[in-house]
């Protein structure tokens, strides 16, 4: 009981820092991050508008302090110009990160060579970039990418700021391309919540290194919202206490992304496209330094593959089957609650006087909104467990699908047999979104923008699908449905402290955690050949009773003399 | 009909016995708990203790082999199917007519002859097969270094392990019941423990 009001408090307390600090960089609508019943106070505080004064910079050990340099000692009035200035002396910086997945949103899968990346996946969120690059490109590192005609090779157009600076006031509004908005502007509209305009220049002067604001400033809003996407990422983490995340605490190790993220030249290695799933038999762990092409974010290559001590030594036996996290993130969204599913098919509902809805759930989030369709969120929640080995397969606009199945986003490849999958857990995020009911795809629909085809502005599903159909240069029959898709996203952030960790009979019972995961035998799962049971049981109480019935009539003989 | 004692059992048997039964015991109470039969000590904890147990039995049994050929009484377990039939009939008749027993225990053939084959079946058979599907089992991330992967899996040696488990609870049972059809009713029982046993 102790200990859960201890938890309580402290993700009381963790809620509200989180919310003063990450107020001004969110670069979405946050929903008020509800969490347990008992945190009232914190939404709240959340919602109100951070007025508070961002905390003093701490001390840095760097040798550079960039508020004495003269380059960035005056008024800019874009950002485009801020980068400008970096690029005097960081000459190399823009042409390193224009080589990044982070800046093309393109990945060519080398395995399955599907042509991946936020610029042609859709997904069962925000569905696609596609035809709403204003208002999703707020989460690209570039200035100005609203439609097919951005330049990739101008410099300028690099944001260097959105993950160096360290004032907090920098916020990449949705609907401006990717700029701050360079006068203070209501956001979301008709909100009465008012964005200010950041000073360029004391955004400039307090460059340093990452922190984890500012990789989550967008990575903690995936989806479009906080804590909507993954699950394991999300503002929360902008300053966890330690039952959250025993790396990134602050008064412990204080890790920030790039700390295993470990980016060289703004590559930053990681992936979802193609991770590394199975850090174990083949290769040897990753050592910091070493010249390699191994991934240096995977556990193993801090703690290796046997990082159990000798007394433990049963857990390192089970390293070639299970991935660390199943057991060390035993569930997610702990800091807050995530999205779990998401139906665009009922989007669109209007009240006679023709406007949009929005509903809330028993906890104060978002359950309904007439943009997006019907939400529900979870906290706290147990994953989902598969194999995999890193072959991830994805259902593209122009793959057919099965519209009487389930439509599988992405499928995570693996099992128990080939020799390179772990047992993983997963957040599967499900939802219904629209395809092309005759040439059964996937259509990418047309949300957001001013003019007259976008879903936001009139509701309408036909003019949507045609304008984004046609913006993605795609053929659309004209001829709409909603078809039920899964999306599956590996669970590895948020690993919690040791004592939190799963226990044995966590797995090793019947109905435990990993009850849906096929191809092994496990002890105490009920995976018995039921025969030898019922057999050996039976002929064991044969034998019982035989004897008894003996026994009884030696007594019986003996009474008789 | 007169009662005289033979000492039969001497101190090391005795000490090899009693230690042997508890491990036995303990183990098939932990083992079902793994198997997933009942919630006892935790399933930690039950593997925990099986596995000490499995190790301790092994070291006891290393001194029990020793013993036995140092000693020559490997040789009380040689099987014979000599009155083999007359102890079938004792034990299916006799003992409720008072007839006598067929078998007369000395220092050199302790045993009767269903015990020697009993004994012998839980030493060549339920023994080696508890032995090496539970070595296979505690040595299952072992298997791939071993090269024996593509050929054992778990299931199989689980489903051997239990099996032998079975038996055992089975011997275990009839065992325990046949220890009252000595001489008198607590003779057998009085002699594992004292090392002298009554006879006719």
């Amino acid at each position: 009981m102790l200990s859960k009001i201890k938890i309580a408090l402290s993700t009381l307390v963790a809620g509200a820092t989180v919310a003063a600090l990450t107020a001004f960089a969110t670069p979405a609508p946050a929903p008020a991050p509800a969490q347990m019943p008992a945190n009232a106070a914190a939404p709240a505080q959340a919602a109100m508008p951070a007025a508070t004064p961002v905390p003093a910079i701490k001390a840095s050990n760097s040798t550079a302090d960039h508020s004495k340099f003269k380059e960035l000692q005056k008024t800019f009035k874009s950002a485009p110009e801020v980068t400008k200035a970096c690029l005097t002396c960081h000459t190399e910086a823009a042409k390193q990160i224009q080589k990044t997945k982070h800046w093309t949103f393109e990945f060519i899968n080398p395995e399955t060579k599907q042509k991946l990346g936020k610029k042609h996946v859709i997904n069962n969120f925000c569905t696609a970039v596609e035809s709403n690059q204003k208002f999703c490109n707020a989460c690209h590192i570039g200035y100005g990418w609203e439609n097919d005609k951005f330049d990739f090779t101008a410099e300028q157009n690099v944001d260097c700021v959105v993950c160096h600076e360290s004032t907090g006031t920098y916020r990449k509004v949705p609907g401006l391309s990717g700029h701050p908005t360079y006068k203070d502007m209501e956001f979301p509209p008709h909100s009465g919540k008012i964005v200010k305009a950041p000073d360029l220049s004391k955004v400039a002067q307090s460059v340093g290194k990452t922190s984890r604001a500012n990789c989550g400033s967008c990575h903690f809003y995936g989806g479009g919202g906080d804590a909507v996407k993954h699950g394991d990422i999300d503002s929360s983490l902008t300053n966890p206490p330690r039952y959250l995340d025993v790396h990134m605490e602050k008064k412990g190790l204080n890790f920030s992304c790039g700390t295993c993220h470990m980016t060289s030249a703004h590559q930053v290695p990681g992936s979802r496209y193609a991770p590394t799933a199975a850090d174990t038999k083949d290769a040897a762990p990753h050592m910091r330094g070493k010249a390699d092409n191994s991934n240096p974010s995977t556990c193993q290559s801090c703690h290796g593959t046997k990082p159990h001590p000798a007394k433990m030594a049963k857990l390192n036996e089970h390293t070639d089957k299970i991935a660390c996290q199943t057991c060390h993130i035993p569930e997610y969204a702990r800091g807050q609650a995530t999205k779990m599913t998401w139906d665009w098919s009922t989007a669109g509902k209007l009240t006679p006087e023709g406007k949009p809805i929005t509903k809330k759930d028993s906890a104060g989030r978002n359950a309904y909104d007439s943009k997006k369709g019907d939400f529900t969120w979870e906290d706290h929640v147990i994953p989902e467990y598969v194999w995999f080995n890193g072959k991830v397969n994805y259902t593209l606009r122009e793959t057919k699908l099965d519209p009487s199945k389930v439509v599988k986003i992405n499928s995570f490849e693996g099992s128990a047999s080939d020799g390179k999958s772990l047992i993983w857990p997963i957040k599967v995020f499900r939802g219904q979104q629209p395809y092309d009911s005759v040439s059964n795809t996937l259509l990418v629909p047309h949300t957001f923008g001013d003019d007259d085809t976008s879903f936001w502005s009139n509701f309408n599903w036909d003019k949507s699908l045609e304008a984004g159909m046609k913006a993605a240069n795609a053929p659309y029959s004209g001829k709409y449905g909603f078809v039920k898709t899964e999306m599956s996203w590996p669970i590895t952030h948020m690993v919690a402290p040791k004592a939190d960790a799963l226990t044995c009979a966590q797995c090793h019972s019947h109905n435990g955690r990993l009850k849906n995961v096929t191809g092994i035998y496990m002890p105490g799962r009920g995976d018995n050949n039921k025969w030898l049971d019922m057999g050996g049981w039976t002929i064991a109480l044969l034998t019982l009773i035989g004897v008894l019935l003996h026994g009884a009539g030696r007594i019986y003989a003996n009474r008789k003399g | 009909m007169s009662v005289e004692k033979i000492y039969v059992f001497k101190l090391f048997e005795r000490f090899w016995h009693w230690s042997q039964a508890s491990l036995i015991i303990f183990m098939l109470v932990t083992g079902f708990e793994v198997h997933g039969s009942y919630h006892l000590f935790g399933f930690a904890k039950a593997v925990g203790y099986h596995t000490i147990a499995a190790w301790t039995l092994i070291g006891l049994w290393i001194f029990a082999i020793f013993w036995h050929f140092t000693t020559g009484e490997w040789k009380q377990y040689i099987p014979t199917l000599e009155k083999v039939e007359a102890m079938i009939k004792y034990y299916a008749l006799g003992m409720f007519t008072h007839a006598p027993h067929p078998f007369r225990a000395t220092q050199l053939k302790k045993h009767n002859p269903l015990q020697r084959l009993a004994y012998l079946g839980v030493m060549l058979f339920i023994g080696p097969l508890l032995w090496f599907s539970g070595w296979f089992y505690l040595f299952y991330s072992e298997w791939n270094a071993w090269g024996v992967d593509k050929y054992v899996s778990l299931e199989w040696v689980a489903l051997f392990h239990t099996a032998g488990a079975f038996f055992m609870l089975i011997f275990l049972i009839a065992h325990l019941y046949l220890t009252t059809a000595g001489h008198t009713p607590t003779s057998h029982i009085k002699a594992m423990i004292t090392g002298w046993e009554e006879v006719e």
